[in-house]
């Protein structure tokens, strides 16, 4: 991708000015840009106000393939049942800056945080929240015929309160049974040699579970000489997925056909698994033991607001996961 | 705009200049008016980037001439580069024969950037559509001058990660492969006509790396392999009206 990006950061589109006024040629609607939000490959992302004060982001890219083809998919995704598959489209057009034609689009601005800074100092149950949401709109994307494809952290976003992860940057999104558009090699399943790169649900399962391993491994990590091995036991030594090591692990290797059989095996951990005390909490409860009755006291309070904590948590937890529905 | 055909492409790995035989850049022409698109990718030195940029400036002629695309990158990035090179220059090809029908139909200087976008995006439909369904024939030509030596393992890799793409696609690929220098000839075939990739790890292997870098005559082998191929075919099956579709097409 390295070509396209350094080309590209240098386009005139993709350094413009807060304050910037885009006038599209054939819809004639005007939006003032007011700061990048970023760029990648195909284009760059402004935040900006239309013409009524709304927030809106905007795309502006070079190359009107990519661009024509993102709005094909944001245009197919209005029109999935239910809530909206990623950002939904407000208007395409084309806008004239210095002698050139940009084809441009404007979306909904979701506004929200990168899902791996959200997760930051978050405990492992919102691992299993936020994928039984992101597993939700893929299975509905899949039954519509498509797969995501670029799935990875920086393709999602998490709005709210209350929080719900979204889907952004719909450039890799491809017909189910064609080779898939556009990957990042960590996330791609072909990379790690465990399967091809088809578009079905398979594919973005196993990106969905090395988003998992992301979240445990913030830093990745790199493809050694025997990825499969590798993968489990990075699998198997994250504290953050012991709850759903059989669940990352099925879907790493395929054994999922469906979404849906994946977030039901979520949901059912999430509500089921108990938490087993940590061997150093067990070894710091025997030896309070034998100290006095008073410190026994005070671990019990301690237990019994843990408890109850854990309680609203779980509410809590049902009430978010409600949400996807 | 259905019709099925093949595309035809050279892919050239490389990490210097030429200095043997044909100018290389000329050959890219010659392939080119045969309705081949000539891809190019630029292998740089972790340790010498710098001085080594100058001399790849011949990466991007002979594939502006070949009517690809080139790009030169780090040895580490050359799986996901070697893909992405050879699916862009699929689209751009495909593109230009879009355009080229567009033109016949709505009067010469008009592109698909005059459509209004509710229409274009029918159009790119038709590309991808293409995109994924063609035939499709690829000659990996690879540089097996010294200075290549420690790289060819990690080319062999993005080889079978390109294997990995186009076989993910409804339509048929057919790969076929050439070193130069060989180790009896300039250009040497390593391996003929095949579906898949994954077989490389033995002809690698038999790689010995020489002192001289003859470019030009490898991209002309290659020319002269799809003559021999299409001629082949042609004698099977009559597909003479496919290949002329894309041949007024190669620009
Ligand atoms: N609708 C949106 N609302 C809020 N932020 C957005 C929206 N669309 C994109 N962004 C942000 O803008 C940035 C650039 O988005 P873009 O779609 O270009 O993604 P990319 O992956 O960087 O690019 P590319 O797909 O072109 O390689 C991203 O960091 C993303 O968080």
């Amino acid at each position: 991708m390295m070509h396209h990006q350094m080309n590209f950061s240098k386009s005139p589109v993709c350094n413009l000015t807060p304050g910037t006024v885009i006038v599209g040629k054939w819809h004639k609607n005007r939006y003032t840009l007011m700061r990048r939000l970023g760029f990648g490959a195909t284009g760059a992302v402004y935040l900006s106000k239309d013409a009524n004060g709304n927030k809106v982001a905007v795309k502006i890219g070079q190359d009107n393939m990519s661009i024509t083809s993102e709005v094909n998919v944001l245009k197919t995704f209005s029109r999935v049942q239910g809530n909206v598959l990623g950002p939904s489209l407000i208007d395409v057009d084309d806008w004239y800056y210095e002698k050139k034609q940009y084809p441009f689009y404007a979306m909904e601005y979701l506004e929200g945080e990168n899902v791996l800074s959200f997760m930051k100092g978050k405990r492992e149950e919102w691992v299993g929240i936020l994928l039984v949401q992101l597993l939700t709109d893929l299975e509905r994307l899949h039954k519509a015929g498509w797969a995501f494809g670029d799935l990875k952290p920086d393709n999602l976003i998490v709005v709210g309160p209350p929080y719900r992860i979204r889907l952004i940057d719909v450039g890799g999104t491809t017909l189910i049974g064609r080779s898939i558009k556009e990957y990042t090699e960590f996330f791609d399943r072909g990379y790690w040699g465990l399967g091809s790169r088809r578009a079905e649900p398979e594919y973005d399962l196993f990106a969905a579970c090395m988003i998992m391993l992301n979240m445990a491994y913030p830093a990745r990590f790199e493809k050694k000489a025997q990825p499969e091995k590798q993968l489990a036991a990075a699998v198997n030594k994250s504290p953050l997925l012991k709850r759903y090591r059989k669940i990352v692990i099925n879907g790493l290797f395929g054994k999922y056909n469906s979404a849906e059989k994946m977030r039901n095996d979520l949901v059912h951990t999430l509500s089921t698994y108990k938490k087993q005390a940590p061997v150093a909490d067990q070894e710091a409860m025997s030896r309070s033991v034998r100290r006095s009755n008073q410190k026994k006291k005070k671990t019990k309070i301690l237990f019994e607001t843990l408890l109850l904590a854990s309680f609203l948590f779980i509410v809590y937890m049902f009430y978010l996961v409600s949400q996807t529905m | 705009m259905k019709r099925k055909g093949t595309l035809r492409q050279i892919l050239l790995i490389t990490d210097g200049c030429s200095n043997q035989g044909e100018d290389p850049v000329a050959m890219a022409a010659l392939a080119r008016e045969q309705g081949i698109t000539v891809n190019v990718i630029g292998v740089l030195h972790e340790d010498t980037p710098e001085y080594q940029a100058r001399g790849l400036r011949e990466v991007e002629e002979i594939a502006s001439m070949g009517g690809g695309i080139s790009q030169i990158v780090y040895t580490r990035q050359l799986s996901q580069t070697v893909q992405m090179v050879t699916k862009k220059a699929m689209t751009q090809t495909i593109q230009g024969i879009v355009n080229s029908e567009l033109q016949q139909i709505l009067g010469n200087d008009y592109r698909v950037d005059d459509l209004p976008p509710e229409k274009r995006g029918e159009v790119i439909e038709v590309v991808d559509d293409l995109g994924e369904t063609m035939d499709l024939e690829v000659i990996i030509l690879i540089d097996a001058s010294g200075s290549m030596e420690n790289k060819l393992a990690t080319v062999q890799e993005s080889l079978i990660d390109l294997s990995i793409s186009l076989n993910s696609r409804i339509g048929d690929n057919q790969f076929s492969m050439y070193a130069f220098p060989g180790k009896k000839k300039d250009v040497e075939l390593l391996m003929d006509w095949n579906g898949r990739l994954d077989s490389l790890t033995t002809i690698f292997s038999k790689l010995s790396s020489g002192g001289i870098t003859p470019t030009g005559p490898a991209i002309k082998e290659a020319i002269q392999a799809f003559t021999i191929r299409r001629s082949k075919r042609s004698l099977i099956r009559d597909d003479a009206s496919s290949d002329e579709f894309l041949e007024e097409s190669g620009m």
